[in-house]
């Protein structure tokens, strides 16, 4: 268990790709202190930003948890590439957060910037506040999206969530913005709350439920059926009824998408279609 | 300012050293007999190899196309970047790295000259100002003509003189260097959503072929004397059974060809070097067309080696470009420009795996290793097309050595390592060989007459590697030897030392060298001319033209044409 407290606040962006259980395992407190870390366009020690607090006690060797303390909105790309282990941030967190992770769980208690869970491979990402836009979104320009674990965000989440998804779970237990699950090839996102529209634009496969309220539907998208219930993941059933469209038929997709019926009152005209 | 590169094996093909222990001694820029020992900075290269700075024929490095790929790529960018250091800029990589670090990657390979091969006349400003942004290196650029209608319009007429002095005044309009041409007649009718599939099909409106492009132009590139052959990238590019296209093109300027010289440089030949009815059933064509390069003299070729990455795809080939879009499905773009060519950009990636992209890069190292003279086939990636330049000593290290190959092989789709003629091939190349592969022979085909060797009065292009060819042996340490290809641990320009051990030292401009054309009856600007560009043209005439001052460092080359 190895705590980080900030020691003042920061006003330059920085790069936080040493901020990873991967790379602390088997350091002692000294070796982490030295870590470099890019503040704005300076390279410093982590000691010069953290006050690192090693508490070995508990018996966790093969398990590295961090624990961050303070307001760390302007740190970016904290735990890319990790593969095992634990962070857990007690604030805010910036961008890039758990890029490419491939295991090991990321806990945030605030709210997270853009590209948290960028194409990340595996690991579970958990987010108490609110995420930005592109949550688990690639770079821009980039085509490899999300290729599998799970992101879970309690509060809400900006546009092109689960953008070029191929596979694992994205869950937004708040509202989200526009173009959720833009091209997303396989995968499930679920949306608890509202979504602002454009859901599922250019999807080809893959799973995308919408618990609140969707103005509309796009147009290239056909109604199959209304379900009763839809399956999430284990344990995790969403109750209906439901509207279930497939699309996107622009790209020749045959994507899942759900739309709760009781809070859709407009979508009542494509019933008339089945 | 003295220099004297102490005790290292020179390789020196042009001159025939061939690995021989010996000081190469360097005084204002240029390579001289003897300096003042006492006052000559010296540099110890014992155990290390003395080769002439290295010459790429053809890499897409500046111009419209390649930075439309940098806009089109970010996420080719965002995980190689260079920090900008005390001595240089900052910039970012991979595929189509920005323009100074073009010139700083080049550079730590021990190259110093570059060519950029497709230039549409048209955008000519903005490919000088991208080379005047490459440092470190000395570079030119071709104009694209092969499908300029101007030429097109006096070929049909049959009229070569006079397509000769638009050429002329075109190579020094634009400050080019070579007669580039671009799937010749093809550009035109894809303007009309066509393309032409042989040399013999006729090319709508014009109603000439690309025969007659490729010997015009041909015929055109002798009259004017000019330093380097056309430079060709053949009709049907990258189809299933192209090497008959290849071939008839080579074989249609056999007769114009004199004095053993080449008359024709068919470039990236690796994607027109395919056999076989479709993508399931490509074989490879390279030795058919190792057998005729090996019979005659006209022609010389370069690679365009394909390596397994992640990259991305530019010609000028918009026809071959929009069907490498339809295979890949991958984000596009696709020009026309106006009068003179089109051009193409799609991201694509070369897969160990698939079948088609490991018989690419069977072709690529079969034909380099089935044509017998060096002299006649050079390294190329065909920058960014086959590859960025910076897997150069990959390539070196399959080159030289059959246990690189052997390691590579077993790792490609099973299907075409067992059609690949890889495995029957057992030559490796010497250090000579490879110097004549990656400069001299270049240099020779430019015609760049200081540039490629270490002769007196040569150009103080140097490259130091620290491999010792006495005690390593580059078939079996193959990853030595591409660690040592990596990172020149010198490379001097003109004289100065400014690359030590991978570290840029000195920040130097390159020169951009061009074609001073001395024609004796030059084409006058007619209000003609000036009404042909208000009709075909979205710029003026007063617009068009490459002044000389535009070029920051420039370097013209004068040459006394026949017409």
């Amino acid at each position: 268990m190895i705590n980080l407290y900030s020691l003042r606040e920061f006003r330059f962006p920085i790069l936080a790709e040493c901020i990873s259980p991967d790379l602390f395992q088997g350091k002692n407190r000294k070796e982490i202190e030295e870590l470099k870390i890019w503040e704005g366009n300076k390279q410093k020690s982590l000691s010069e930003l953290f006050k690192v607090e090693e508490n070995r006690k508990e018996q966790q060797q093969d398990e590295t948890i961090i624990t961050i303390h303070g307001d760390v909105s302007k740190l970016g790309r904290i735990g890319v590439h990790m593969t095992s282990g634990e962070i857990a941030i007690q604030g805010d967190a910036g961008m890039h957060l758990g890029e490419e992770m491939e295991g090991g769980k990321i806990t945030v208690r605030g709210n997270v910037g853009g590209w948290a869970g960028s194409m990340m491979k595996g690991g579970t990402i958990e987010i108490h506040g609110s995420a930005g836009h592109y949550l688990g979104a690639p770079y821009r320009g980039s085509g490899k999206g999300m290729r599998g674990g799970r992101i879970i965000v309690y509060g809400n989440v900006g546009n092109d969530a689960g953008a070029y998804m191929k596979k694992g779970l994205v869950k937004i237990y708040g509202n989200v913005g526009q173009f959720a699950g833009l091209r997303m090839r396989n995968g499930t996102i679920y949306v608890e709350k509202n979504c602002e529209g454009r859901v599922g634009a250019c999807m080809t496969r893959g799973k995308i439920v919408v618990g609140g309220f969707l103005k509309s539907v796009l147009p290239t998208f056909t109604i199959e059926s209304i379900k009763k219930k839809v399956k999430i993941e284990e344990n995790e059933i969403v109750k209906g009824p439901l509207y279930l469209f497939l699309g996107d038929l622009t790209e020749n997709g045959k994507g899942k998408l759900y739309v709760s019926k009781d809070k859709n009152p407009q979508l009542r005209n494509y019933e008339s279609l089945l | 300012m003295e220099l004297l590169i102490k005790n290292g094996f020179v390789y020196d093909p042009i001159n025939g050293v061939n690995g021989e222990k010996m000081d190469v001694a360097v005084r204002d820029g240029k390579i001289v007999g003897r300096v003042d020992e006492t006052r000559a900075k010296k540099i110890d290269a014992s155990g290390m190899i003395v080769m002439p700075g290295g010459v790429d024929i053809h890499c897409h490095i500046a111009g419209s196309e390649v930075n439309t790929g940098r806009l089109l790529r970010p996420e080719d960018h965002f995980k190689d970047f260079e920090r900008k250091t005390s001595k240089t800029r900052s910039g970012v990589g991979r595929s189509i790295p920005s323009t100074f670090t073009t010139g700083y990657r080049y550079a730590r390979m021990g190259y110093t000259t570059i060519m950029n091969p497709s230039m549409p006349p048209l955008e000519a400003k903005h490919t000088h100002e991208e080379l005047n942004d490459t440092p470190m290196v000395d570079k030119a650029t071709y104009p694209l003509l092969g499908d300029w209608w101007f030429v097109l319009e006096y070929l049909k007429e049959g009229k070569i003189e006079e397509c000769a002095r638009y050429v002329a005044w075109m190579m020094t309009t634009t400050k080019g260097y070579a007669i580039k041409i671009v799937n010749p007649g093809g550009l035109e009718a894809w303007g009309s959503g066509r393309n032409v599939n042989s040399i013999d099909d006729q090319v709508p409106y014009f109603g000439i072929t690309p025969r007659e492009i490729v010997r015009g132009l041909c015929k055109v590139n002798k009259l004017l004397n000019l330093p380097h052959t056309i430079h060709v990238h053949t009709n049907n590019l990258g189809k299933p059974g192209n090497y008959v296209t290849a071939l008839d093109t080579m074989k249609c300027v056999e007769d114009l060809a004199s004095d053993n010289k080449p008359a024709i440089h068919i470039t990236h030949c690796q994607f027109c070097a395919f056999k076989g009815s479709d993508w399931r059933t490509l074989r490879s064509g390279a030795e058919e067309i190792a057998k005729y390069v090996n019979n005659h003299s006209h022609v010389t070729l370069d690679m365009g080696q394909v390596i397994f990455t992640d990259t991305t795809t530019m010609t000028a080939d918009g026809p071959f470009q929009y069907t490498l879009y339809e295979l890949s499905g991958n984000k596009w773009v696709n020009h026309d420009v106006e009068t003179e060519t089109t051009s193409g950009i799609v991201p694509f990636r070369y897969r160990r795996k698939s079948y088609a992209n490991a018989i690419q890069w069977s072709i690529g190292l079969e034909l380099a290793l089935l044509v017998r003279d060096p002299w006649k086939i050079f390294m190329t990636t065909d920058h960014p097309n086959g590859g960025p330049f910076t897997s150069y000593p990959r390539i070196i290290a399959w080159l030289m050595s059959k246990k690189a190959r052997d390691a590579t092989l077993k790792r490609i789709n099973p299907r075409a390592r067992n059609r690949s003629l890889l495995p029957s091939i057992d030559r490796e190349l010497t250090f000579y060989e490879l110097a004549i592969m990656t400069r001299a022979g270049q240099a020779k085909a430019l015609g760049l007459k200081d540039k490629g060797h270490l002769g007196i009065g040569a150009d103080a292009d140097i490259a130091i590697y620290n491999i010792n060819p006495e005690t390593t042996d580059p078939s079996r340490k193959y990853k030595t030897l591409r660690k040592a290809f990596k990172q020149a641990s010198y490379t001097i320009k003109r004289g100065e030392t400014v690359v030590k051990n991978g570290e840029i030292l000195k920040h130097v401009e390159g020169a951009t060298m061009w074609l001073d054309m001395l024609v004796s009856d030059p084409i006058k600007i007619t209000d003609e001319i000036k009404r042909r560009f208000k009709e075909y043209w979205t710029v003026e005439y007063e617009n068009y033209p490459v002044t000389e001052d535009y070029v920051e460092v420039s370097h013209p080359i004068s040459v006394e044409a026949d017409v």
